[in-house]
């Protein structure tokens, strides 16, 4: 069995990254995973986390996502973000930004909490926490961001 | 007959013309690049997000419980026309062929006593349907501010479109745009995009069942849905991006090269006019040293 696969990090703008790894850590929904080469063929939905790619040379290099999905096929992972950053390209002010989305996203499910039901609340609520999560991992402030009306 | 005067200043307003659309023609050329860029690169995504959509609605077609963005509201009396245009005009038959598309599907559904509501994104298809169609508006979204279109606007088009579905404010949600085939073709689209349109039978059905879903199939779906619509909205913003910078080249092309018939036609005129003029005046000398 070969000892890479192809990891492709796609947004829905472009393409931000595609090298060969040799294993990759995911926050998935349900809890973290790491996929290596030979894996069987799942899809996977991501919460707000880092995602740590071990490249074909061992490099070690971390991205941000907000959520999103991720295809694990024996040989190929391909992680579906809508958005997606470099740790290191990571500043308060993108991340001012996924906050305040988190944010108005909980709102927005509990001002309708009656038509889309508890869940729906319950996981936006998740998601804001993850995000913040996230951000305290990465050496972030998620107080700074101005929450929106 | 048009004195030398007048002829002169026509050409000269021609020839400015020519300049104009000559440089639209440029910068549309060179905008087109860019549109094609993008649809080019956003076109991995949409792909994955199909591949995997198309194995998971294969499975959950026939499942009672399929989410109501999969299986439609068991109804198709309400239907809404998500109507994309551009914000700027001097693009050819761009925006006529849409909203012409539009009106054909509008009065179809009408005529089959169904309610149409219609979304505009874009000034210009507003302007076209709002004698015959403008009590049928919902709303309208401004595209003026955006220079390059980004995944977000087609989200906040998506949320919008998603949150008149959940208020139950239609059942079918069709899209139109213009596919993008070549600078001097485009073709209008009409797109349903709710409910989802179920893959082509086989195609789908192999591939899905070698996945494992983590969460569940479902919870994915649900999860997928609301992303899938956005992720059309978004190819749907780029081709017609492209479309439009591409019948912007074509119209103004074709305008360069008939201001320069114009130009060429009013030079020749001009030319012989002058020639007249002058034979005139040499009969009248000649006539008039005749004459002595």
């Amino acid at each position: 069995m070969a000892d890479t696969m192809q990891f492709d990090l796609v947004s829905p703008e472009r393409s931000l990254v595609s090298v060969p790894v040799r294993e990759v850590r995911l926050p998935g929904t349900d809890g973290d995973l790491t996929a290596m080469p030979g894996h069987a063929p799942t899809i996977v939905t991501l919460r707000p986390g880092l995602v740590t790619v071990i490249g074909a040379d061992g490099s070690q290099t971390e991205f941000a996502v907000t959520g999103g999905f991720v295809e694990i096929g024996p040989d190929s992972v391909s992680l579906l973000a809508e958005r997606g950053h470099a740790r290191d390209e990571m500043t308060q002010d993108i991340f001012n930004d996924m906050m305040a989305e988190a944010h108005r996203n909980r709102r927005s499910a509990e001002s309708r909490r009656e038509t889309v039901g508890e869940d729906v609340v319950t996981a936006a609520a998740k998601l804001l926490a993850d995000m913040e999560a996230l951000g305290t991992h990465v050496g972030l402030d998620p107080n700074q961001s101005t929450v929106p009306n | 007959m048009p004195s030398l005067k007048d002829l002169k200043n026509r050409i000269g307003s021609v020839k400015n013309t020519r300049k104009i659309t000559k440089a639209m023609q440029m910068v549309a050329a060179a905008k087109l690049r860019r549109a094609q860029e993008a649809a080019e690169a956003a076109r991995p995504y949409a792909d994955r997000m199909a591949a995997v959509m198309a194995g998971l609605t294969a499975n959950a077609a026939g499942s009672s419980s399929a989410p109501r963005l999969l299986a439609g509201t068991g109804d198709d009396r309400k239907h809404l026309l998500v109507v994309l245009t551009s914000e700027r005009g001097l693009a050819g038959g761009f925006n006529s062929s849409i909203v012409k598309l539009a009106r054909q599907h509008a009065d179809r559904l009408r005529g089959e006593g169904k309610d149409v509501a219609i979304l505009n994104v874009g000034k210009k298809g507003r302007e076209q349907l709002k004698r015959d169609y403008g009590s049928l508006f919902v709303g309208h979204v401004d595209m003026a501010e955006v220079k390059r279109v980004g995944y977000d606007n087609a989200r906040a088009i998506a949320d919008d479109v998603l949150d008149r579905f959940e208020a139950g404010d239609f059942d079918v949600a069709t899209l139109f745009y213009n596919r993008f085939q070549s600078v001097i073709s485009q073709v209008p689209t009409a797109r349903q995009i709710i409910p989802a349109e179920m893959p082509e039978g086989e195609a789908a059905g192999g591939a899905s069942a070698l996945y494992d879903y983590e969460p569940g199939e479902e919870a994915i779906l649900t999860d997928l849905l609301p992303r899938s619509v956005a992720t059309q909205i978004f190819a749907a913003l780029l081709e017609n991006a492209a479309s439009e910078q591409g019948a912007r080249m074509t119209a103004m092309d074709n305008a360069t090269r008939n201001a320069g018939d114009m130009i060429d036609r009013l030079t020749t005129e001009y030319n012989r006019s002058r020639q007249a003029a002058i034979t005139k005046e040499l009969i009248e000398i000649i006539s008039g040293a005749e004459a002595l």
